[in-house]
């Protein structure tokens, strides 16, 4: 002992500075390493906002705010007409019709998993709807194309047509003819891919009501749906509605479930069952082979696009992070 | 028996019906999509889909050799640049900058990044790498799903080191050993599973990218492995054979659409099993 304590102290000095030297440059380094990759986020933000600008700043001087009513997208005339009104129509049309299928059924779904299902049935059932999640919107758009479009258009729009035909405001909004490509069409297929997200995210919510609440209104002799309607929904509103706002985040900028089953039609029909465009749609239909102003014009679609649901993530995200304060309580 | 009693029966048993059916109606549809995909896909994969290259038009052999290899370098090449730089701000969310008005800004933003549309990542791509560089090229592919990588493995990190327990830290920091060296000999051995699994579902988001890529890498019929030079991949490969009138391209998307699947799904239920893992120890 004696003799190893003496060979360590005779080593000593000089090695033990030399390690306390490298610590504290490995330390240093890997600090700002680390720093720097977390403020890369903020500049990849920076980043997409800036080449937006950059890139659609032809478009903004030429048509100004104008671009946001004006119909007509003519592209090949010359000079070139553009107006964002017809996208920016079919994007809000699909996403809230999307929207008004999948809230009540992904909700139910949340509630069937939560409160209804057998417990040996929670774990299969919900696995496979966040598995869904994952699945790349190109595989629903393709489905929707090959399947969906063409028996929504031989079966479900002539019912439909055939029944509101002559009634007033419905009669306008569900007329023929029939098409394999449509705003609703696009609707559904939507619909059908936030479905999982609207689930998921409602699941893990209702969750976080803790169960003393729950058992004290059963206790007190109220029905499941009682305490559906009456704990869980208002203890997790917060949350539901952030969850239904991520979802429309991803209904708004979602691009390869759609594009091949709208029609890229600029014009604004008052049919839902007549083809439209959406903005992403517009974009990735048109991006490749545009050039100049047409180029720059798609540039501040995107823009467009990109505050529109930076405002709606950013909503979801503060109502989230309420929940959790409250959670967290 | 008492009304009121009764119709709140009622209404329990009508409403419960209501979410049975609401989730009847969600696996149907879902089950329908992927019968259909398993039901063309498998009619469509064959020995030649990995052997031969994308065809002309008009041509009934062919495959999608040099699309799945580009797929496999590109998404490789994106997690490869993305993971790193997300796992190291993920670090600094969770250990260094816990209590930072930086980090409730950053990941502020990056729960924003995580969600944003995929097309806008391809115009950002496409007016910061391919206008400067003067053309279409893999690589710019590959920075755009880079670009998609980060966030979703910044969330998951910074999720993970937030479970290590302190006390593991607070040990090593009393015996001596340096901030970095704790977080790196300590943090990540202790969520090592959880940061695999936030790689890997990092990797199942971006293997099926396809808007990013549809003006970034573009495609490209033959095969190739120049990240200078366009390159071909299965997403975009199947959004142009969807579009065509030949029925062996559509068979040939099909087949790609499986594959992209099947790939999905098991880094899905990869990650699924590391994640158990970690929480059963």
């Amino acid at each position: 002992m004696a003799v190893e304590s003496d060979v360590m102290e005779a080593a000593g000095p000089y090695d033990r500075a030399r390690a306390l030297g490298a610590f504290k440059f490995g330390d240093v380094t890997f600090y700002w390493i680390t720093r720097a990759c977390a403020i890369s986020v903020l500049l990849i933000l920076g980043g997409i906002i800036l080449s937006l600008i950059i890139g659609a700043w032809p478009a903004i001087r030429e048509y100004g705010a104008a671009f946001l009513w004006t119909q007509r997208w003519a592209p090949s005339a010359d000079p070139p007409v553009l107006g964002a009104l017809g996208p920016v129509y079919g994007t809000l049309v699909t996403s809230v019709i999307a929207m008004m299928i999948a809230i009540p059924v992904g909700l139910g779904i949340a509630v069937f998993l939560t409160e209804i299902c057998p417990l040996w049935l929670r774990r299969p059932i919900g696995l496979a709807i966040e598995l869904l999640a994952g699945i790349p919107s190109i595989i629903y758009g393709m489905w929707g194309f090959f399947v969906l479009g063409p028996f929504l258009a031989n079966n479900f729009q002539p019912f439909m047509i055939s029944v509101f035909d002559g009634v007033p405001v419905l009669g306008t909004i569900f007329a023929g003819p029939p098409s394999y490509l449509s705003l609703f069409n696009a609707s559904l297929i939507l619909a059908i891919m936030v479905l999982p997200f609207i689930t998921a995210i409602s699941v893990d919510v209702f969750k976080t009501v803790p169960p003393v609440l729950k058992e004290a209104a059963y206790g007190v002799g109220c029905t499941t749906w009682e305490v559906v309607r009456n704990v869980v929904i208002p203890y997790t509103r917060v949350g539901v509605i952030g969850g239904i706002m991520l979802a429309l985040g991803r209904a708004l900028g979602e691009t390869m479930a759609v594009t091949f089953i709208i029609g890229n039609s600029f014009k604004i029909q008052s049919s839902i069952f007549a083809p439209g465009t959406t903005i992403s749609a517009a974009i990735a239909s048109e991006f490749a082979e545009s050039d100049g102003l047409h180029q720059s014009g798609l540039i501040l679609l995107g823009l467009l696009l990109f505050v529109l649901t930076f405002f709606v993530l950013a909503a979801a995200r503060l109502m989230l992070m309420r929940l959790e304060q409250k959670a967290g309580n | 028996m008492n009304p009121i009693y009764v119709s709140r029966r009622r209404n329990n048993v009508i409403v419960k019906y209501l979410c049975l059916g609401a989730a009847l109606f969600g696996v149907t549809w879902l089950a329908l999509i992927l019968f259909t995909l398993f039901f063309n896909g498998l009619a469509g994969i064959n020995f030649a889909v990995f052997t031969q290259d994308t065809p002309p038009p008009g041509s009934t052999d062919g495959g999608l050799r040099n699309a799945i290899i580009g797929s496999i370098i590109m998404t490789m090449i994106g997690v490869g640049i993305g993971a790193p730089l997300g796992l190291f701000a993920g670090t600094y969310l969770a250990e260094y900058g816990k209590h930072d008005k930086l980090t409730s800004v950053i990941r502020f933003i990056n729960d924003i990044l995580l969600s944003a549309p995929s097309i806008i990542i391809g115009l950002f791509i496409y007016g910061a790498i391919v206008v400067p560089m003067g053309g279409f090229s893999a690589f710019a592919g590959c920075l755009a799903l880079a670009v998609i990588v980060i966030p979703v493995v910044v969330r998951t990190t910074e999720d993970m080191l937030g479970l290590v327990p302190n006390p593991l830290r607070e040990a090593a920091s009393a015996l001596g050993m340096p901030r970095s060296l704790v977080i790196r000999r300590i943090a990540y051995r202790a969520a090592r599973a959880g940061l695999i699994t936030g790689v890997l579902l990092a990797t199942a988001r971006v293997a099926g990218e396809t808007a990013p890529l549809l003006f970034t890498a573009l495609s490209n019929q033959f095969f190739s492995l120049d990240l200078t030079k366009t390159m071909a991949n299965l997403p975009v490969t199947i959004n142009n054979f969807v579009q065509s009138p030949y029925a062996y391209w559509k068979q040939l998307a099909w087949a790609g659409a499986l594959l992209i699947t099947l790939t999905v799904l098991a880094l899905n239920i990869g990650a699924r099993i590391l994640g158990a893992e970690r929480i059963s120890k």
